[in-house]
């Protein structure tokens, strides 16, 4: 599962990442970073049974957790089966099936953004979900 | 040989037993039956095409208010459209951007808006005539109220387009779409096996007066198009249909990120297989239409092909650039462009799509001229002064304040030991400097001195000089070494000039 994390700026410093792999054992896997003096935000990916603990440990720091169910959303009375979206894509969510439409794999989805600038219909957009 | 007329297809048309068949599945037929069968067999292939058509636009007839008005100024939900022409006439063109929300809403969405029945703020001035009092209006309409919406669309259909790729280290937005630093992608447009004009390359059915599926209703081919280029394979068409009888299905507004606004527009052409040749024409596949690869990271008009891909590698979704496998991707779409090639088949079989033939043939040889510019600006090294005063880092305020009043100058560029440029000063810096009186020159300089190099265009330097909002820049060669100065006046002056002549 995918977790969206929002940091305060005070908090970039400390190595918060590396506390809470070894207070719950759990194998993160950051799909993306950004830090910004307002602040910053990292995306990980957590193992299934981890998730609990993981954002528990991150809300005891006072850590905004947002749960990415949809990462991705597609509009589907909007989208025309270009495949503008596929090249742009660093993890390959998007691909041509059946009768050329355009079929999404968005669990693979890291949220970086590139796709929704890039669909010229303007049909994807991300999704957020706060617990 | 096998030869059919229209008149023939047409009345199998009239009775039902017309054979037609879509043209990505020609070839087949061809190659399995060879092209006299394939005459005595197919009717009819039809083509499909959707994607980005940038020169497409509707032209409108409002009626007229009481007290009538003569619209000098039109705009429909912020985005304004052409009226140079009568009272209550006006063209809406797809990429206008709206002067309110800029690049998030244009003349596409206003076209999509009409097709889909929204309403639309409608704003008009007028300086105010005799005949027409009336000098502004502010109103809500309908498609359903204009007496007419006529899309007329200078240029569609392109036959083929390049490939875009990016070679620079910087992620580029196009009207190819978002492409990747370090040749990371490449988009292309158009349907390959189903691209109406590589269908009927020669034009020998397609010309002013085709019958074609247009944006979900039928429509006609009015001409060539702008840019016609036939003999790069480039042809394009001009085409007219009605705006009221559409499909947002077929037709629609996109943004393509920071290029700007385009309209998606759908065709179709049918062609009459009336002969061996268009039997062999229409069984053209996607590995024989070959097109450029493009480096559009060279803002140049001519930019340095890559290489030549088919539309049979570009659709398989991957292709080698430099050793490197280079995702692709369309930015048209096949699976509308296949749609709307089985929805005129549907209608052809239905019997409620006749064909005809050209009153004139697209022609076979124009060609495109490039932009002839005569009012260029020359280069920074033509105009710049090159007398110009320096002072040596260190020296006295003094001292600068006599070599600006001797030499008239108003900057003064100071320079190292070795003549390098390290800073600048004005009149005002020192005037205020002798003021204060305890000021050296190093404290008063500028450092960060916006510079022009000697080969650049005047245009890019007084881009800079608006920019930084500063009136000269010292103009250097490679070293850094003073060898001319560039007024924010001389430049004035030089564009003022070209303007008038
Ligand atoms: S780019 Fe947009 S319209 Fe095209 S296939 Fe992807 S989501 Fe659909
Ligand atoms: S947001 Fe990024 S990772 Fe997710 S689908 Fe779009 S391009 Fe792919």
């Amino acid at each position: 599962m995918k977790l969206l994390l929002r940091f305060l700026p005070e908090m970039i410093k400390s190595p918060l990442i590396s506390e809470i792999i070894l207070e719950t054992g759990a194998k993160l896997n950051i799909n993306k970073a950004n830090v910004a003096p307002s602040g910053g935000e990292i995306v990980i990916d957590i193992p299934p049974d981890k998730v609990e603990d993981v954002i528990r440990a991150f809300k005891v720091r006072d850590v905004k957790v947002i749960v990415l169910e949809h990462p991705v959303i597609r509009d589907d009375e909007r989208c025309v089966n270009c495949g503008a979206c596929i090249s742009i894509c660093p993890v390959d969510v998007f691909e041509f099936g059946e009768d050329w439409s355009v079929d999404s794999n968005v669990d693979k989805c890291v949220r970086c953004g590139a796709c929704v600038y890039g669909c010229p219909l303007c049909a994807l957009s991300l999704g957020e979900e706060d617990v | 040989m096998t030869e059919k007329t229209i008149q023939e297809i047409n009345s199998k048309i009239r009775d039902g037993s017309v054979c037609v068949v879509t043209a990505d599945r020609m070839s087949e037929i061809v190659e399995e039956i060879g092209p006299e069968d394939a005459v005595k067999e197919v009717d009819v292939v039809t083509t499909g095409t959707f994607g980005a058509m940038c020169s497409s636009g509707v032209w409108m007839n409002f009626g007229h208010s009481d007290p009538p008005i003569k619209m000098q100024k039109v705009w429909l939900n912020d985005v304004e459209a052409y009226t140079g022409v009568a009272a209550v006439d006006a063209f809406i063109g797809a990429t206008q951007i709206s002067e309110t929300e800029g690049m998030k809403y244009g003349g596409a969405h206003v076209i999509e808006d009409l097709v889909r029945g929204k309403i639309i703020n409608l704003r008009s001035t007028s300086h105010g005539t005799d005949c027409y009092p009336k000098r502004s209006i502010n109103t809500e309409i309908t498609i359903d109220d204009l007496n007419q919406a006529t899309m007329l669309n200078p240029r569609n259909a392109y036959q083929k387009y390049n490939v875009a790729t990016n070679s620079s280290d910087k992620t580029i937005y196009t009207y190819m779409g978002t492409l990747l630093p370090r040749k990371g992608n490449a988009t292309y447009s158009g349907a390959g096996d189903l691209s109406p004009l590589s269908n009927d390359p020669t034009y020998e059915t397609i010309g002013m007066g085709t019958r074609i599926f247009l944006c979900g209703t039928q429509g006609h081919i009015i001409g060539e198009g702008t840019q016609h280029a036939p003999g790069a394979n480039f042809g394009t068409i001009m085409v007219r249909g009605d705006l009221k009888d559409m499909s947002p299905e077929f037709l629609r507004a996109a943004i393509l990120y920071r290029y700007g606004i385009t309209l998606y527009v759908g065709i179709g052409i049918p062609i009459p297989i009336l002969n061996e040749k268009l039997a062999l024409s229409t069984a053209i596949k996607d590995s024989d239409i070959s097109t450029s690869v493009l480096d559009y990271s060279i803002p140049r008009r001519s930019r340095p092909t890559i290489k030549t891909v088919t539309y049979a590698d570009l659709k398989s979704g991957l292709i080698e650039i430099d050793g490197k496998e280079v995702k692709t991707s369309p930015i048209s779409s096949y699976h509308v462009a296949k749609k709307i090639a089985d929805t005129l088949k549907r209608w052809i079989e239905k019997g409620e799509f006749m064909l005809n033939l050209p009153a004139e043939r697209l022609p076979p040889d124009t060609q495109v001229k490039p932009l002839r510019q005569t009012r260029e600006l020359p280069l920074v090294k033509d105009v710049m002064l090159t007398n110009v005063t320096t002072i040596e880092q260190g020296s006295e305020v003094e001292e600068a304040a006599k070599r600006i009043i001797k030499g008239e100058f108003t900057h003064l560029p100071v320079v190292s030991k070795d003549d390098k440029l390290v800073g600048i000063v004005t009149a005002w810096d020192i005037s205020k400097a002798v003021a204060s009186k305890d000021k050296t020159l190093d404290e008063i300089m500028t450092k960060k001195v916006v510079t022009s190099d000697i080969d650049e265009p005047v245009e890019i330097s007084a881009a800079k000089v608006e920019k930084h909002n500063i009136s000269a820049l010292p103009v250097i060669d490679k070293e850094r070494k003073v060898v001319g100065i560039l007024t924010s006046d001389d430049i004035t002056k030089l564009v003022a000039k070209r303007r008038v002549k």
